[in-house]
């Protein structure tokens, strides 16, 4: 195994190693565990950053942890899917520890910065393992480190919304437990890989056990992505986070979408015989009403940080309508819009904070106050991330959800798609447009005897730069799309993932 | 006579519904009582996963050439340490958080006035 090999594990063992080493130093030395934090981040990111390029001669590089051989050990796949969260994961990590640093949010507990890092130890780990019982301790890291993140704070309400979380949350790890003992029994495999050839094999007898334990996995995906039914847990959870935590969780939904990209072809794809595709005609109906109800709740929210939470569930129903079309093209134009959801999401959660910073007693709730503190700044971020939640142009959400309705008008229920798409995007920009004009254009009193709050502009940095980000898909849109289809293709072609994975056979 | 199956079956069975019934309660005590059933209903289920077999070497014997599977008491050792954990965090979250709103509700309405309340 060559030295460039060894990077595959480089994500997990960076903030497996910066945790309990800026937990340690923490102590005594806060700065000190804020620059580990940092550096671990970097770190990641520079490793995610040429496992990407790595990646994109469309070679699968393995990773046996150990050195125990595929099917018996655990193996770590790194394919272009991978990467592609892989980036997205550590670049959102460090714009979430950018903004709690500079807001220094990161203070008001006691160990932001270990949690961080366990809580990327956990995405990395879901993002490149090939191994289902794997993925389910890797799930189990990030959860419980996002426990801690949730609750960071603290405050009656946060304690509240974060005991249904975690209440939610554990439920959910036993129906995964459940799904994966029924898996083994019937295919006495973890291996991902191996549990999709073996699936195939699986008689008439026990085809209802192998559709109860598809679904079962696939329920426990949809809940992690929040997509309806599933989906009440979110906004409340969302809502009264950490604004820079909350913008990490913009990713989280995301775990779950990547897990059904990456599960469901392998093990329920073609080859599976019988229960080929089993999740997907619950998928697309319970996506396109996610997409409603997400945007829906834009449209009503009373709050931005609520507003922002729906935002994220109704990007991630659109999201899922292009993957429930479970086809090359499709999943291509899923991940390109994947990526601009997620740092969409991220900039509102920010945008939130910073509107709620600078109007101090009126928070962030949707109402008119005094003028605040460089209001015209704060409202043009604002404009923009809203452009870029709902799919105006010029922002990537507008290419994203294009690509989306191109990729599915060769199916046979396109004008569903189309219908809902353009619906939920009008009802979006009503919702953010009622927002900003409420917060920015109209004038409240100034409460007696307060001057208006003055705050420095540095915490700007974190939304602008997401938004930046997001400029920055939309100007590389050509050669985002194109790793993205790629990435697709590969996902697809389980056969040759199967080949690379256990060996040649 | 009743078959070993049949036996840990139902006690799964029975051990799920306990925890389904205590989880969808309103008041927290009774919810993390109905998760720790519910983890260890999972717990058994996913030993069993490995197919009940009585008198087999675990692991190697030179003796013996039919074993029982070791995969699901490894995995169900890592989930049992998961579920432990979980099961503290649970009550210390629950401890704080009845303290800090002062209602054991798990919708946190402080008035406590709801109808599963007198149960």
């Amino acid at each position: 195994m060559n030295p460039v090999d060894q990077i595959a594990i480089a994500p997990i063992v960076v903030p497996a190693l910066a945790a309990p080493l800026a937990l340690l130093v923490m102590r005594r030395r806060r700065w000190l565990g804020v620059t580990i934090s940092f550096t671990s981040c970097l770190l990641m990111l520079a490793a995610a950053v040429s496992l990407l390029l790595l990646a994109d001669d469309g070679t699968i590089r393995t990773y046996e942890v150990g050195g125990w051989e595929a099917p018996f050990g655990i193996v770590l796949v790194v394919d272009r899917l991978a990467s592609i969260m892989l980036v997205l994961a550590s670049t959102l990590a460090l714009l979430a520890l950018l903004h709690a640093t500079l807001t220094e949010t990161d203070r008001d507990g006691w160990h932001f910065h270990p949690l961080l890092q366990f809580q990327l130890l956990g995405l990395n780990g879901a993002f490149l393992t090939g191994d289902l019982f794997n993925l389910f301790v890797f799930f189990e890291v990030l959860l419980i480190a996002s426990y801690g993140l949730m609750l960071h704070g603290q405050g009656p309400a946060r304690l509240k919304a974060g005991v249904q979380y975690v209440v939610v949350n554990i439920v959910g790890s036993s129906l995964f437990l459940i799904a994966l003992g029924l898996l083994y029994s019937l295919t006495g495999t973890l291996n991902m890989a191996q549990m999709g050839l073996r699936v195939a094999a699986i008689g008439a007898d026990d085809q209802w056990l192998l559709r109860i334990a598809g679904l079962l996995l696939v329920s426990v995906f949809a809940l992690k992505a929040a997509i309806v039914p599933l989906h009440l847990w979110l906004p409340r959870t969302y809502a009264v986070a950490t604004p820079a935590v909350a913008a990490l969780f913009a990713i989280m939904t995301k775990v779950g979408v990547y897990s059904l990209i990456r599960v469901v072809p392998q093990i329920f794809g073609d080859g599976a015989g019988a229960a080929a595709w089993v999740p997907s005609p619950y998928l697309l109906p319970a996506a396109m009403i996610t997409a409603i109800l997400g945007f829906s709740g834009v449209f009503v929210a009373r709050r931005l940080s609520e507003q922002a939470a729906y935002a994220v569930v109704g990007s991630t129903g659109t999201l899922m309508i292009a993957v429930a079309g479970w086809q090359a093209d499709t999943i291509g134009a899923a991940l390109y819009y994947l990526v601009h959801s997620t740092l969409a999401g991220a900039a509102l959660f920010f945008i939130a904070d910073v509107v709620a910073r600078r109007r101090k007693s009126f928070g962030d709730t949707i109402s008119s106050g005094p003028v605040s503190h460089d209001r015209q700044m704060v409202a043009l971020l604002f404009l923009c991330a809203a452009i870029g939640a709902v799919g105006l142009p010029p922002l990537s959400g507008f290419i994203g959800k294009l690509l989306i309705m191109g990729s599915v008008a060769d199916e046979a229920w396109w004008a569903w798609a189309w219908g809902v798409i353009l619906g939920t995007t009008l009802i979006g920009v009503i919702g953010f447009a009622r927002a900003g004009s409420t917060l920015f254009w109209k004038d409240g009193p100034l409460p007696e005897g307060a001057a208006p709050a003055r705050t420095a502009r540095f915490d700007l940095a974190a939304a602008a730069i997401a938004l930046a980000l997001m400029t920055a898909l939309s100007v590389a849109a050509g050669p985002v799309t194109a790793y993205g289809e790629a990435a697709a293709r590969q996902v697809m072609n389980s056969p040759a993932t199967v080949d690379t994975i256990l060996g040649a056979r | 006579m009743i078959s070993l199956e049949f036996l840990v079956a139902s006690a799964i069975g029975v051990l799920v519904a306990g925890g389904i019934y205590l989880t969808l309660r309103g008041r927290t005590f009774q919810v993390v009582l109905g998760l720790t059933l519910f983890s260890y209903a999972v717990n058994m289920f996913l030993f069993a996963s490995g197919r009940l077999v009585v008198d087999r070497a675990p692991i190697w014997s030179k003796s013996v050439t039919e074993y029982a599977d070791p995969l699901p008491q490894a995995l169900v050792l890592t989930a049992i340490v998961i579920t432990f954990g979980m099961t503290a965090l649970t009550v210390i979250l629950t401890l704080r958080s009845f303290l800090e709103s002062g209602s054991d509700q798990v919708d946190g309405d402080p008035s406590g006035n709801h109808e599963d309340d007198s149960a």
